[in-house]
Protein backbone atom coordinates (compact mmCIF):
# COMPACT_ATOMS: atom_id res chain seq x y z
CA UNK A 1 0.00 0.00 0.00
CA UNK A 2 1.71 3.39 -1.18
CA UNK A 3 1.48 5.82 1.24
CA UNK A 4 -0.83 8.41 -1.17
CA UNK A 5 -1.40 11.99 0.54
CA UNK A 6 -4.95 12.71 1.10
CA UNK A 7 -5.88 16.28 -0.31
CA UNK A 8 -7.79 17.96 2.12
CA UNK A 9 -9.64 20.74 0.69
CA UNK A 10 -10.26 24.20 3.26
CA UNK A 11 -14.03 25.13 3.61
CA UNK A 12 -14.88 27.49 0.95
CA UNK A 13 -17.73 28.64 -1.09
CA UNK A 14 -17.22 26.27 -3.73
CA UNK A 15 -16.52 23.63 -1.69
CA UNK A 16 -19.54 23.64 0.42
CA UNK A 17 -21.63 24.18 -2.52
CA UNK A 18 -20.45 21.70 -4.25
CA UNK A 19 -21.22 19.35 -1.55
CA UNK A 20 -24.58 20.89 -1.40
CA UNK A 21 -25.60 20.33 -4.78
CA UNK A 22 -24.47 16.28 -5.06
CA UNK A 23 -26.22 16.26 -1.54
CA UNK A 24 -29.94 18.27 -2.60
CA UNK A 25 -29.48 16.59 -6.36
CA UNK A 26 -29.84 13.03 -4.02
CA UNK A 27 -32.59 14.39 -1.65
CA UNK A 28 -34.94 15.33 -4.96
CA UNK A 29 -35.13 11.89 -5.83
CA UNK A 30 -35.77 10.67 -2.20
CA UNK A 31 -38.74 13.56 -2.12
CA UNK A 32 -40.11 12.47 -5.47
CA UNK A 33 -40.17 8.76 -5.05
CA UNK A 34 -41.44 9.31 -1.36
CA UNK A 35 -44.18 12.64 -3.02
CA UNK A 36 -44.85 9.68 -5.96
CA UNK A 37 -45.66 6.78 -4.18
CA UNK A 38 -47.64 8.48 -1.32
CA UNK A 39 -49.72 9.93 -4.56
CA UNK A 40 -50.54 6.52 -5.27
CA UNK A 41 -51.50 5.63 -2.06
CA UNK A 42 -53.95 8.12 -1.62
CA UNK A 43 -55.37 7.41 -5.38
CA UNK A 44 -53.95 8.70 -8.03
CA UNK A 45 -53.91 5.38 -9.41
CA UNK A 46 -57.62 5.67 -10.55
CA UNK A 47 -58.69 9.09 -10.60
CA UNK A 48 -55.22 10.72 -12.55
CA UNK A 49 -53.51 10.88 -15.66
CA UNK A 50 -49.74 10.47 -15.78
CA UNK A 51 -49.30 14.33 -16.80
CA UNK A 52 -50.90 15.17 -13.79
CA UNK A 53 -48.97 12.93 -11.71
CA UNK A 54 -45.76 13.78 -13.08
CA UNK A 55 -46.58 17.51 -11.79
CA UNK A 56 -47.33 16.23 -8.93
CA UNK A 57 -44.29 13.91 -8.64
CA UNK A 58 -42.37 17.13 -9.25
CA UNK A 59 -44.01 19.52 -6.99
CA UNK A 60 -46.86 18.49 -4.45
CA UNK A 61 -49.06 21.36 -4.50
CA UNK A 62 -52.69 20.70 -4.37
CA UNK A 63 -53.08 23.06 -7.81
CA UNK A 64 -51.29 20.55 -9.78
CA UNK A 65 -54.33 18.01 -9.36
CA UNK A 66 -56.77 20.68 -9.82
CA UNK A 67 -57.29 18.44 -13.79
CA UNK A 68 -57.58 15.14 -11.70
CA UNK A 69 -60.71 13.38 -10.81
CA UNK A 70 -59.57 13.17 -7.26
CA UNK A 71 -63.51 12.94 -5.63
CA UNK A 72 -61.91 14.10 -1.80
CA UNK A 73 -58.49 16.25 -1.97
CA UNK A 74 -58.14 16.84 1.34
CA UNK A 75 -55.50 14.72 1.98
CA UNK A 76 -54.18 16.24 -0.36
CA UNK A 77 -53.54 19.72 0.72
CA UNK A 78 -52.70 19.25 4.56
CA UNK A 79 -49.48 21.03 6.61
CA UNK A 80 -47.64 18.22 5.84
CA UNK A 81 -47.60 18.58 2.64
CA UNK A 82 -47.13 22.37 2.65
CA UNK A 83 -43.72 21.70 4.89
CA UNK A 84 -42.44 19.30 1.97
CA UNK A 85 -43.23 21.81 -0.32
CA UNK A 86 -41.43 24.40 1.28
CA UNK A 87 -38.17 21.80 2.07
CA UNK A 88 -38.18 21.02 -2.04
CA UNK A 89 -38.24 24.92 -3.15
CA UNK A 90 -35.66 25.43 -0.11
CA UNK A 91 -33.45 22.83 -1.60
CA UNK A 92 -34.07 23.41 -5.02
CA UNK A 93 -34.31 27.49 -5.07
CA UNK A 94 -30.60 26.96 -3.62
CA UNK A 95 -29.46 24.42 -6.11
CA UNK A 96 -31.14 25.70 -8.88
CA UNK A 97 -29.80 29.48 -7.57
CA UNK A 98 -25.98 28.15 -7.31
CA UNK A 99 -26.26 26.55 -11.04
CA UNK A 100 -27.02 29.90 -12.30
CA UNK A 101 -23.93 31.46 -10.52
CA UNK A 102 -21.79 28.31 -11.58
CA UNK A 103 -22.81 28.88 -15.47
CA UNK A 104 -22.85 32.78 -15.24
CA UNK A 105 -19.03 32.70 -13.60
CA UNK A 106 -17.79 30.41 -16.54
CA UNK A 107 -18.79 33.41 -18.85
CA UNK A 108 -17.89 36.52 -16.93
CA UNK A 109 -14.46 36.99 -16.28
CA UNK A 110 -13.91 39.88 -14.98
CA UNK A 111 -13.60 40.03 -11.12
CA UNK A 112 -15.99 42.99 -10.57
CA UNK A 113 -18.29 41.55 -12.94
CA UNK A 114 -18.81 38.16 -11.04
CA UNK A 115 -19.28 39.43 -7.96
CA UNK A 116 -22.05 41.66 -8.98
CA UNK A 117 -23.55 38.95 -10.80
CA UNK A 118 -22.91 36.85 -7.41
CA UNK A 119 -24.88 39.82 -5.51
CA UNK A 120 -28.06 39.91 -8.14
CA UNK A 121 -28.03 36.06 -7.68
CA UNK A 122 -28.03 36.33 -3.84
CA UNK A 123 -30.92 38.88 -3.72
CA UNK A 124 -32.40 36.55 -6.60
CA UNK A 125 -32.55 33.84 -4.67
CA UNK A 126 -33.41 35.26 -1.42
CA UNK A 127 -36.62 37.18 -3.59
CA UNK A 128 -37.52 34.02 -5.42
CA UNK A 129 -37.67 31.69 -2.30
CA UNK A 130 -40.02 33.79 -0.17
CA UNK A 131 -42.43 34.78 -2.87
CA UNK A 132 -42.46 30.57 -3.45
CA UNK A 133 -42.93 30.22 0.47
CA UNK A 134 -45.60 33.07 0.64
CA UNK A 135 -47.44 31.20 -2.55
CA UNK A 136 -48.07 27.69 -0.60
CA UNK A 137 -48.32 28.99 2.59
CA UNK A 138 -51.48 31.51 2.02
CA UNK B 1 -7.64 32.27 -12.88
CA UNK B 2 -10.37 31.68 -15.64
CA UNK B 3 -9.24 30.15 -19.05
CA UNK B 4 -9.22 32.66 -21.72
CA UNK B 5 -11.24 31.37 -24.42
CA UNK B 6 -10.37 32.74 -27.97
CA UNK B 7 -13.08 29.75 -29.56
CA UNK B 8 -16.31 30.94 -31.00
CA UNK B 9 -19.48 29.84 -31.15
CA UNK B 10 -19.21 27.70 -34.10
CA UNK B 11 -15.86 26.33 -33.91
CA UNK B 12 -16.85 24.99 -30.49
CA UNK B 13 -19.55 23.25 -32.13
CA UNK B 14 -17.54 21.38 -34.06
CA UNK B 15 -15.40 19.64 -31.10
CA UNK B 16 -15.82 16.37 -31.13
CA UNK B 17 -16.85 15.75 -27.57
CA UNK B 18 -18.73 13.31 -28.07
CA UNK B 19 -21.61 11.50 -25.48
CA UNK B 20 -19.89 13.60 -22.15
CA UNK B 21 -19.82 16.52 -24.06
CA UNK B 22 -23.68 15.76 -25.26
CA UNK B 23 -24.30 15.38 -21.29
CA UNK B 24 -22.61 18.16 -20.61
CA UNK B 25 -24.25 20.53 -22.61
CA UNK B 26 -28.05 19.19 -22.31
CA UNK B 27 -27.33 19.14 -18.19
CA UNK B 28 -26.28 22.86 -18.39
CA UNK B 29 -29.12 23.93 -20.97
CA UNK B 30 -31.86 21.89 -18.88
CA UNK B 31 -31.21 23.18 -15.75
CA UNK B 32 -31.09 26.94 -16.86
CA UNK B 33 -34.38 25.68 -18.49
CA UNK B 34 -35.99 24.50 -15.57
CA UNK B 35 -34.31 27.44 -13.74
CA UNK B 36 -36.27 29.95 -15.91
CA UNK B 37 -39.23 28.25 -15.59
CA UNK B 38 -40.00 27.28 -12.60
CA UNK B 39 -39.10 31.09 -11.65
CA UNK B 40 -41.23 32.21 -13.89
CA UNK B 41 -43.83 29.67 -12.76
CA UNK B 42 -43.35 30.89 -9.13
CA UNK B 43 -44.53 34.24 -10.55
CA UNK B 44 -47.11 33.80 -12.51
CA UNK B 45 -48.63 31.75 -9.76
CA UNK B 46 -48.16 34.22 -7.12
CA UNK B 47 -49.69 37.31 -9.72
CA UNK B 48 -52.60 34.85 -10.27
CA UNK B 49 -53.23 34.36 -6.44
CA UNK B 50 -53.38 37.56 -4.91
CA UNK B 51 -54.20 40.02 -8.13
CA UNK B 52 -56.00 36.83 -10.36
CA UNK B 53 -54.00 38.82 -13.31
CA UNK B 54 -54.14 37.76 -16.67
CA UNK B 55 -50.98 37.63 -17.09
CA UNK B 56 -50.40 35.00 -14.61
CA UNK B 57 -53.00 32.94 -15.84
CA UNK B 58 -51.32 33.06 -19.45
CA UNK B 59 -48.41 32.11 -18.31
CA UNK B 60 -49.39 28.74 -16.19
CA UNK B 61 -51.72 27.84 -19.50
CA UNK B 62 -48.63 27.81 -21.69
CA UNK B 63 -47.57 25.39 -19.06
CA UNK B 64 -50.37 23.35 -18.83
CA UNK B 65 -50.01 22.30 -22.38
CA UNK B 66 -48.72 18.81 -23.72
CA UNK B 67 -45.52 19.59 -25.34
CA UNK B 68 -44.14 22.18 -22.72
CA UNK B 69 -45.46 19.16 -20.52
CA UNK B 70 -43.08 16.92 -22.82
CA UNK B 71 -40.50 19.66 -22.81
CA UNK B 72 -40.04 20.14 -18.90
CA UNK B 73 -40.68 16.31 -18.70
CA UNK B 74 -37.38 15.82 -20.81
CA UNK B 75 -35.25 18.83 -18.81
CA UNK B 76 -36.15 17.17 -15.04
CA UNK B 77 -35.48 14.18 -15.93
CA UNK B 78 -32.74 14.18 -17.78
CA UNK B 79 -31.35 16.42 -15.02
CA UNK B 80 -31.87 14.20 -12.53
CA UNK B 81 -30.64 11.00 -14.18
CA UNK B 82 -27.55 12.72 -15.27
CA UNK B 83 -26.71 14.52 -12.16
CA UNK B 84 -27.43 11.05 -10.48
CA UNK B 85 -24.66 9.88 -12.94
CA UNK B 86 -22.43 12.93 -11.76
CA UNK B 87 -22.93 12.22 -7.86
CA UNK B 88 -22.25 8.28 -8.72
CA UNK B 89 -18.91 9.50 -10.22
CA UNK B 90 -17.70 11.66 -7.33
CA UNK B 91 -18.53 9.09 -4.74
CA UNK B 92 -16.98 6.36 -6.34
CA UNK B 93 -13.79 7.99 -8.44
CA UNK B 94 -12.20 5.01 -9.59
CA UNK B 95 -15.49 4.78 -11.75
CA UNK B 96 -14.04 7.31 -14.28
CA UNK B 97 -12.55 4.64 -15.86
CA UNK B 98 -16.15 4.05 -17.00
CA UNK B 99 -17.48 7.11 -17.87
CA UNK B 100 -18.40 6.52 -20.87
CA UNK B 101 -20.26 3.39 -20.37
CA UNK B 102 -22.05 5.38 -17.70
CA UNK B 103 -23.46 7.91 -19.83
CA UNK B 104 -24.99 5.00 -21.70
CA UNK B 105 -26.46 3.77 -19.36
CA UNK B 106 -27.84 6.79 -18.28
CA UNK B 107 -29.54 7.36 -21.58
CA UNK B 108 -30.34 3.52 -21.58
CA UNK B 109 -32.65 4.81 -18.52
CA UNK B 110 -33.50 7.63 -19.80
CA UNK B 111 -35.03 6.61 -22.86
CA UNK B 112 -37.52 4.27 -21.50
CA UNK B 113 -38.84 5.95 -18.93
CA UNK B 114 -39.64 9.25 -20.47
CA UNK B 115 -40.29 7.09 -23.93
CA UNK B 116 -43.19 5.27 -21.65
CA UNK B 117 -44.77 8.46 -20.00
CA UNK B 118 -44.48 10.43 -23.23
CA UNK B 119 -46.17 7.91 -24.92
CA UNK B 120 -48.55 8.05 -22.52
CA UNK B 121 -49.45 11.37 -22.76
CA UNK B 122 -49.45 11.94 -26.01
CA UNK B 123 -51.45 8.92 -26.72
CA UNK B 124 -53.99 10.30 -23.88
CA UNK B 125 -53.88 13.29 -25.85
CA UNK B 126 -54.86 12.39 -29.48
CA UNK B 127 -57.38 9.52 -28.24
CA UNK B 128 -59.30 12.14 -25.52
CA UNK B 129 -59.77 9.68 -23.24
Amino acid sequence: MNAQKRYHPGWNLEYAMFLFTRLSGFVFFLLAIIGLLWALYMGARLHMDVGTLLRWTFFPNPNHILDSNIPNTDPWMTGLWQIFQIVILAFAGTHGMNGLRVVAEDYIHAPVWQMFTRFVIFLLWIFMLLIAIYVVIS
Amino acid sequence: MALSRKVGFFTGLRYKGGGPMIAWMLHRFTGVGMAVFIGLHVLASFFTQQTGSDLGISINIIYQNLYFQLFIYFCVLFHGLNGMRIIILDVWPRMIEYQREMIWLTWLIFIPVYGLAAFIMVYLEITGA
